[in-house]
C-alpha cells in the first residue's frame, strides 16, 4: 500500500476543510452556501445576504490561507530539515520570519496601510535570508552548513534586537498591541485579494523543489557524497533556500509569525512516510495544511476573540515535541 | 486590596528622604513627605503627563514621550518644546534614573492604576533617586477627586477646581440624559487598519463608551478586559450599530470593502473617526483628555438628548483644558470624521 498513506491524508484535509467551512462565530446555514454558490457561476439573485457574505468572503478565503500557510510552513520545513540534515531545523533557521517580524513591525510603526505591512514583511524576510546567504558565501574555507546556521542564528538575534526597538519606539495604546498581535499569527483579516498575490509566490517557491526532488534527497546524505554523484551542491542548495524562504516569507506576511508548524509537522510526516523527500514533501504539505485548518478553526471558536494562531500551534506543539524527545527513536536517516 | 472609595494618594513612607515640607497622606493612613513649594514635576506615563498638562505646564520638566510634529501646534508653546525623559510607570520603562535625576524634578507622580505593583514600584523609584513619588488614582469615576488632590499637592488648587468643575458638569449631564433612554446604541471599538483589533468591554481603552451609554458589543468572557482581535464574522455576528475607530488607515478604506458593507453600522453610515489631537478622545492615553470623548460619544449615540453642537463644546475643552485658541481649520482637522455627515468621509 504505498500510496494508501496518502489517500488518508487527502481524506483528513477534505474533513478538516469541511470542518473550516462550517465552524465560525457567524451562524451559516445551507442556503447561504447554495447563494455563494449560484453567484459564483453567474446567477444573480439579488443583494448578497450577510451569510452569503461571511461564507464567500470571510470563511472560503481564511480556509484557504490557512491550507496555504499551513503547507507551505511545513514544505519549507521538510525542505529545511533536510538540506540541513538536521530534525530540529524550522523555517526560520535562516532568519525568515524574525525577519519577515522586523518588516511588519516597522510597517506598523509607520501607520501603513495593511498592504504596505505585508510587502515590507515580505520584503524582510527575504533580505534577512539574503544577508545571512552572503554572509557564509563570504566566509569560505568553513563547514557551509554551519556557516549558514550560525549567520542565521546572529543576523536573527539582530532583527530580534530591531524587533524590540521598535516596541520601544512605538505608541504603547495602539502600535504596541497591534505589533504583538502580529508577532503571534492570525488569519482573521485574510481576504481573497491576499491569497490572489501569495498563492502564486507560494507556488514559485514550490516548483523547483518538486522539480529537483530527488537531487535534494541526494543532499540529505552529505556535500561529499552528492557531489560524488554528480550534483551541483552549491547551486542546488542556493536554490532550495531561495525556494524555500520564498514560501516562508510570502506566507509570513499575511500570517504573521506562527511557530512550531515547519518543525512539528515535518516529524509526523517523517513517522508516517519515511525520510524520502520524494515522498515527506507532499505528505508533510497536505499534513501541514490539515493542521492549519484544525488550528485555524480552534482560534475562531475558542472564544469570541480570536486566539492567536502562534499561543495555538505551541501550546500543541511544544508537548508534542517533548513526548518525540521522550519516546527517543531515531526516525531520521 | 487598597482602598478605592476615596481618592487614593500613596506614600512610599520614607520619611528620611524628603526635604522639610508637607505631609499628604490618603485612605491607607500612609503619609509622604512634599516640599512646601513644588516648582519642578516629571510626570511618570502618558496619562499623567496630560493631568499635569492641564494642571500646570509651567511645573513640566518633560514629556514621558515628547509631542509629535502633528501635536505641536496644539501645545502651548513653552510646553511643546520640553524634553523627552521616558516613561517610569514601571511597565516597559524607558528612563534613565539618571536622565530623571538630571532634570531635577522634586516631585514625580503617575496617574493610573493603583495596584500593588504599581506601588512597589513607585516606592524603588522613590528609595532610589529620594524624589518623592505619588500614585493618583487615574479611574474614570476618580476624575474629579483626583484632579483637586493633584492640586492641592502642585499649588494650583483654583485651576484644578475650575477643570474639576468641568468634569463634573459633563458627568452630571450624561447621567441626566442618560436616564430614560429607550434603546442602548451597540458600539463597536475598531483598531487599527483592518479595523479588526478592539477593547472588550470593561477594559481602559473602552470605558469611556460605556460611561457615554453605549454597549461595548465586545463582551469580555472572564477576567478583565483587554485588547484583543476578532474576526470580520464575529464583529457581523455582533452586528454593531455604531463603529467608532481611531484608525485613519481604517477610517480611509473599509467603505470599500462589501465584508464591512454588511455591517449595520456601515449600511447606517454610522462609522466615525475618534479626534486624537493634541490627545485621544477615547483613549490615547487613558487620562483626562478623554472627557470630551464622553461628550462627543454620548453626542453620536443619542442625537435627540444632546443636540448640541460639538464645534463649540470641543472648543470650550479645548480652551479650558489645554489653554490654547484654536482656528476653525484646526477645529475642522481635529473633528475631521468625528462628526456625522461632517467632512473627511
Amino acid at each position: 500500500m504505498r500510496h494508501g498513506v496518502f489517500v488518508l491524508l487527502l481524506g483528513a484535509l477534505v474533513a478538516a476543510l469541511l470542518l473550516g467551512l462550517a465552524v465560525g462565530p457567524y451562524p451559516l446555514g445551507f442556503a447561504d452556501v447554495l447563494h455563494a454558490a449560484a453567484r459564483a457561476v453567474g446567477v444573480d439573485n439579488g443583494a448578497p445576504t450577510p451569510g452569503e457574505i461571511v461564507f464567500g468572503r470571510v470563511r472560503l478565503p481564511r480556509v484557504a490561507a490557512g491550507m496555504l500557510v499551513g503547507a507551505a510552513l511545513a514544505g519549507a520545513g521538510t525542505t529545511y530539515q533536510t538540506l540541513f540534515r538536521n530534525p530540529l531545523v524550522s523555517p526560520d533557521i535562516l532568519g525568515v520570519a524574525t525577519g519577515a517580524g522586523l518588516g511588519a513591525v516597522a510597517g506598523i510603526l509607520l501607520s501603513l496601510p495593511v498592504a504596505g505591512i505585508q510587502g515590507l514583511a515580505f520584503l524582510g524576510g527575504l533580505a534577512t535570508v539574503g544577508l545571512v546567504y552572503v554572509i557564509a558565501a563570504a566566509l569560505r574555507g568553513h563547514d557551509r552548513t554551519l556557516v549558514l546556521v550560525l549567520g542565521g542564528v546572529v543576523v536573527g538575534a539582530l532583527a530580534g534586537a530591531c524587533i524590540s526597538l521598535v516596541k520601544i519606539l512605538a505608541d504603547p495604546y495602539d502600535q504596541l498591541p497591534a505589533i504583538t498581535f502580529w508577532l503571534l499569527g492570525s488569519l482573521a483579516s485574510v481576504k481573497l485579494a491576499d491569497l490572489a498575490t501569495v498563492a502564486p509566490l507560494v507556488l514559485a517557491g514550490l516548483v523547483p523543489l518538486v522539480l529537483f526532488r530527488w537531487r535534494i534527497g541526494v543532499l540529505s546524505l552529505g556535500d561529499d557524497e552528492a557531489r560524488s554523484l554528480g550534483v551541483d551542491v552549491f547551486r542546488l542548495r542556493a536554490l532550495v533556500i531561495g525556494a524555500a524562504t520564498l514560501m516562508t516569507a510570502s506566507v509570513v506576511a499575511v500570517s504573521g509569525v506562527i511557530g512550531w508548524v515547519g518543525l512539528m509537522i515535518p516529524h509526523i510526516a517523517r513517522m508516517l512516510v519515511g525520510p524520502n523527500f520524494s515522498r515527506l514533501l507532499p505528505a508533510s504539505m497536505l499534513l501541514g495544511a490539515s493542521f492549519m485548518l484544525i488550528v485555524d478553526m480552534a482560534a475562531r471558536s475558542i472564544a469570541r476573540v480570536e486566539t492567536p494562531l502562534g499561543i495555538l500551534t505551541a501550546v500543541l506543539g511544544a508537548p508534542f515535541f517533548l513526548w518525540l524527545l521522550a519516546r527517543g527513536r531515531r526516525t531520521w536517516g | 486590596m487598597i482602598g478605592r472609595h476615596a481618592l487614593v494618594l500613596m506614600i512610599m513612607g520614607l520619611l528620611s528622604t524628603a526635604a522639610a515640607g508637607r505631609e499628604a497622606g490618603d485612605a491607607t493612613g500612609r503619609r509622604i513627605q512634599v516640599p512646601d513649594r513644588v516648582e519642578r514635576v516629571m510626570a511618570a506615563g502618558p496619562t499623567a503627563a496630560v493631568a499635569l498638562y492641564v494642571l500646570a505646564p509651567d511645573l513640566m520638566v518633560g514629556w514621558p514621550s515628547a509631542p509629535r510634529l502633528n501635536e505641536r501646534e496644539f501645545i502651548r508653546p513653552g510646553a511643546r518644546d520640553l524634553p523627552e525623559l521616558g516613561r517610569l510607570t514601571g511597565r516597559g520603562d524607558t528612563a534613565n534614573v539618571e536622565v530623571v535625576l538630571k532634570a531635577r524634578p522634586d516631585l514625580i507622580f503617575d496617574f493610573g492604576s493603583v495596584t500593588p505593583t504599581f506601588a512597589s514600584l513607585a516606592a524603588r523609584v522613590q528609595e532610589q533617586t529620594g524624589i518623592p513619588y505619588l500614585l493618583i488614582d487615574g479611574h474614570l469615576d476618580h476624575t474629579a477627586a483626583s484632579l483637586r488632590e493633584l492640586g492641592r499637592v502642585l499649588g494650583v488648587s483654583a485651576r484644578a477646581e475650575a477643570v474639576a468643575r468641568y468634569v463634573e458638569d459633563t458627568e452630571r449631564l450624561i447621567d441626566e440624559r442618560l436616564k430614560d433612554v429607550p434603546a442602548r446604541r451597540r458600539v463597536y471599538l475598531a483598531r487599527e487598519p483592518n479595523g479588526l483589533e478592539t477593547g472588550l468591554a470593561g477594559s481602559i481603552n473602552t470605558e469611556i463608551i460605556e460611561r457615554a451609554g453605549g454597549i461595548n458589543v465586545a463582551e469580555r468572557g472572564s477576567g478583565r478586559g483587554g485588547i484583543a482581535n476578532v474576526s470580520i464574522e464575529q464583529v457581523l455576528a455582533w452586528a454593531p450599530d455604531t463603529i467608532i475607530t481611531w484608525d485613519a488607515n481604517f477610517f480611509a478604506s473599509y467603505a470599500a470593502d462589501p465584508v464591512w458593507g454588511a455591517v449595520p453600522a456601515v449600511k447606517a453610515k454610522r462609522v466615525f473617526l475618534a479626534p486624537r489631537l493634541p490627545f485621544g478622545w477615547i483613549d490615547a492615553p487613558p487620562s483626562i483628555n478623554r472627557v470630551i470623548g464622553l461628550r462627543w460619544i454620548a453626542g453620536l449615540l443619542y442625537p435627540e438628548k444632546f443636540p448640541e453642537d460639538i464645534r463649540a463644546i470641543a472648543r470650550e475643552f479645548i480652551t479650558l483644558f489645554y489653554q490654547i485658541d484654536v482656528s476653525d481649520s484646526q477645529l475642522d482637522r481635529i473633528l475631521a470624521g468625528a462628526q456625522p455627515g461632517g467632512p473627511g468621509r
